[in-house]
């Protein structure tokens, strides 16, 4: 069998990803703080300030990084819940699961980070404008998933109905993305782009891209770490995890 | 230092997103290690009760 292939079966079997996961989280997690550490302090201390917002526009490298991974996480955990619906493949089902809390969490920030710069900027913590709405609805988007996946008392049957939701929801995310070109919006554009010319100075992209790797290594870290616990709770009465309950001093 | 630490007049807005995105990894990296302590010492104690009723019966 194709390697890749045969990776991905195994990955299906729970102990097997419980191996995986416990190698993998506490690096992926380590190796995000350099990158954190690096962008938080360059966006702060060593980027000149901007001309016409000064040092406030510095919250941009928390804002913006996070508001990227809010949508990321959004459309990954869609994925999965698609791969789940129609393949009924276990693993994927806690893995969207494991997606939403994290994506609440960035989704959160954004918010109140935008309110606090739009506090000084704009002279209002919140407006009812296209991009704002939009990421306060992600926010319920994620909160609907988390907490329909709580209310169903079948773990699989409930996240077979989060994911639906979550599948509903992947309407929403072109909407956040596009709401600054469709609509008259106090938000400024985008200014980073991946095709043509970026508009931001060139100075302020490391602390960015720092950041964001920052963010995207950290994500996959704790995804795994959550994803692991709901799998360790579905089979709570299986032998294996018995077994590490055993060997663990909790 | 004091005046870089000061951002401007902006100090308040930037200290306080930099502050909430530290708690919020913070958060992140507790809630599901707090979550698996507690589900792993569940199922230790199922386990103990479980073997106590066993033995009870083999004795009755």
């Amino acid at each position: 069998m194709n390697p890749v292939i045969r990776w991905f079966h195994q990955m299906g079997s729970p102990p097997i990803f419980h191996r995986f996961a416990d190698r993998w989280s506490r690096w992926l997690l380590l190796a995000a703080l350099p990158f954190l550490a690096w962008g938080a302090w360059s966006g702060l201390f060593e980027v000149p300030a901007d001309y016409q917002q000064g040092d406030s526009y510095r919250i941009l490298f928390i804002h913006v990084p996070s508001a990227w991974m809010s949508l990321f996480i959004y459309g990954l955990m869609a994925v999965y819940a698609f791969i789940a619906l129609v393949w009924r493949i276990k693993i994927c089902e806690q893995l969207a699961m494991a997606c939403a809390p994290i994506g609440a969490g960035f989704t959160a920030i954004t918010l109140l980070t935008g309110s606090l710069w739009g506090r000084p900027m704009w002279g209002t913590w919140w407006t009812w404008d296209p991009r704002l709405t939009s990421e306060l609805v992600l926010l319920f988007l994620f909160l609907g998933v988390i907490g329909l996946n709580a209310a169903i008392e079948d773990r699989r049957a409930a996240a077979r109905a989060a994911g639906f939701l979550a599948l509903i929801g992947v309407v929403n995310v072109p909407i956040v993305h596009f709401s600054v070109e469709w609509w008259n919006t106090l938000h400024q554009g985008a200014t980073i782009k991946l095709m043509g010319q970026s508009s931001i100075d060139s100075r302020m992209v490391l602390p960015l891209v720092l950041v964001a790797i920052g963010t995207k290594l950290w994500f996959l870290g704790s995804l795994l770490v959550r994803t692991q616990t709901a799998m360790l709770e579905m089979e709570s009465g299986k032998d294996w995890v018995k077994q590490i309950a055993r060997g663990a001093h909790a | 230092m004091i005046e870089a630490l000061s951002m401007g007049k902006y100090g308040f807005y930037v200290w306080t997103s930099y502050g909430a995105f530290v708690a919020f990894l913070l958060w992140d990296w507790l809630a599901p290690r707090w979550q698996r302590r507690r589900l792993l010492r569940d199922i230790q104690q199922r386990e103990r009760r479980e073997a106590a009723r066993q033995k009870k019966q083999k004795n009755a």
